[in-house]
């Protein structure tokens, strides 16, 4: 029982990982997948507007990368990819409580910013020279993953300066 | 499950740029002739490749592309009952008193339905009404029935045209969207206006105006049925006190402007839905929009060809959605 509970810092920091991937991978899912409906429709009508409603559909895919590199920066410094360490279950809960900034924003600002990426869309297939504009609107979604994600990155440099 | 809109209101909204505005009714009403409006209509994309110059058929054609359109993106065509089951009721209508008179029905009967108009036809031609939707039962059953009983048509349309505005009206209650529940509200409520002021002009009896009326809810019709059994100017008075007051000049002004004016209405109630993404909004948005440009359209062709001046038509021209 006691080598289960010396053992578990590394389950927690897995977890962290797992749960930094899936959830904002999970969000970026959703929001590509809406975001590509919309401009699937766009496309029926006018396929000259591929090229722009491509990055549209593409806004919502950075909460996904943003999990990603999370997840392995967790997985990195805990020792799963490359060395193995040593990591306390303290360590280890604090890596899972490093990974949930960019797991919860993650999936919902993937899935506001789709929302908003769909009515770019919207936007463009009536005025394609409004482009600049459409395209600011889901951007501006983006700073609160971007800011989970920072968060996220700097908790989890700051446990691995604990050690 | 409910369902998604994304992918129609994405081609909607491209589509929207086509409709035609009102500086394009204007160049269609300055134009020489019904030719010349044709030519214009055709470089809009109207009409097929054929080039044909016959005003109906560009028309038709018209209405056949939009509701093939609106099938390609939205399939589930029981989202637009409101819309087409009056046609189903008028194919009622058309299929009664056609098996009545002994005529054939053919050039009468509406195709843009919820039920084919020949098995509607069919159904009535042998009594075999349990082959009807559930809606038209009833009203096909009390139609028949009275109109052989009394050979009285006037009757026979009162029955159905209620049982009409009765289940367009269920239709908007059951609905989740603003614009559908207020698009079949409307619907009602100027049948049972144009019902009042038709009957008072016609001096009808309480009882037949209020087996005519059907219930609304912006309308008290029972108060609105005694109204049109005492005068038209009771009518009008009695409609002073509802939301529908800003319509009295119209419906003093003649039915047609009336109508304009419930036209209108609805078109500037549907004008937020240029910027809902996800709702059906959009789409029955852009459905009433084009039904309305065709209006538009069948006006100043006929006008046109009728040699009537462009003002008479101006004051009837819908207010455009774009």
């Amino acid at each position: 029982m006691s080598e289960f509970f010396s053992n578990s810092g590394l389950f927690f920091a897995l977890l962290g990982a797992a749960i930094a991937t899936l959830m904002a991978g999970i969000g970026s899912a959703i929001g590509v997948g809406k975001a590509g409906v919309a401009a699937a429709g766009v496309l029926a009508e006018e396929p000259s507007l591929f090229g722009k409603v491509l990055i549209f559909q593409l806004l919502p895919a950075t909460q996904g990368i943003y999990g990603l590199l999370v997840g392995f920066l967790i997985l990195s410094n805990v020792g799963l990819i490359g060395e193995p360490k040593d990591i306390s279950v303290l360590q280890g809960m604090l890596y899972f409580a490093a990974s949930l900034p960019i797991a919860f924003a993650g999936l919902f600002s993937a899935v506001h910013q789709s929302k908003c990426a769909v009515a770019g869309i919207g936007t463009i297939s009536k005025k394609p020279d409004q482009f600049g504009k459409a395209i600011i609107l889901p951007a501006m979604v983006e700073t609160y993953a971007i800011l989970a994600l920072l968060i996220s990155i700097l908790a989890i440099f700051g446990i691995a300066g604990m050690q | 499950m409910q369902q998604d809109f994304t992918y129609a209101v994405a081609r909607i909204r491209y589509r929207e740029n086509k409709l035609l505005n009102d500086a394009d009714l204007n160049a269609l009403l300055s134009a020489k002739d019904a030719d010349a409006v044709i030519r214009l209509l055709r470089d809009k994309g109207w009409g097929d490749n054929a080039g044909g110059s016959d005003p109906d058929e560009l028309l038709r054609l018209e209405r056949e592309k939009l509701w093939q359109f609106i099938g390609e993106i939205v399939p589930d065509k029981s989202n637009f009952y409101f819309l087409l089951v009056p046609n189903d009721f008028h194919n009622l209508k058309v299929a009664i008193k056609s098996i009545t008179r002994d005529i054939k029905p053919d050039d009468m009967l509406i195709h843009d339905a919820v039920t084919d108009p020949y098995a509607i036809y069919e159904a009535v031609l042998k009594r075999e009404y349990e082959n009807l939707p559930e809606f038209l039962v009833e009203p096909a059953k009390e139609a028949m029935s009275v109109l052989l009983q009394t050979s009285d048509g006037q009757l026979c349309d009162i029955i159905i045209d209620r049982a009409c505005m009765e289940y367009v009206g269920k239709l908007g209650k059951a609905s989740d969207e603003e614009i559908i529940r207020l698009y079949c509200e409307l619907f009602v409520a100027s049948a049972d206006i144009k019902i009042a002021v038709r009957s008072a002009h016609t001096k009808k009896r309480l009882d037949f105006i209020t087996r005519a009326m059907a219930p609304c809810e912006t309308l008290d019709v029972e108060r609105l049925a005694v109204a049109a059994s005492l005068s038209y100017e009771d009518v009008l008075k009695y409609l002073e006190n509802t939301r529908y007051s800003a319509a009295i000049p119209q419906i003093r002004s003649s039915m047609s402007a009336f109508e304009k004016w419930c036209d209108d209405c609805i078109t500037e109630a549907m004008k937020p839905q240029k910027w809902e993404p996800f709702s059906i909004g959009p789409v029955v948005a852009y459905l009433l929009a084009r039904e309305n440009e065709i209006k538009a359209v069948r006006m100043i062709l006929s006008a046109k060809v009728n040699g009537l001046s462009d003002d008479v038509i101006k004051e009837r021209l819908r207010m455009m959605y774009v």
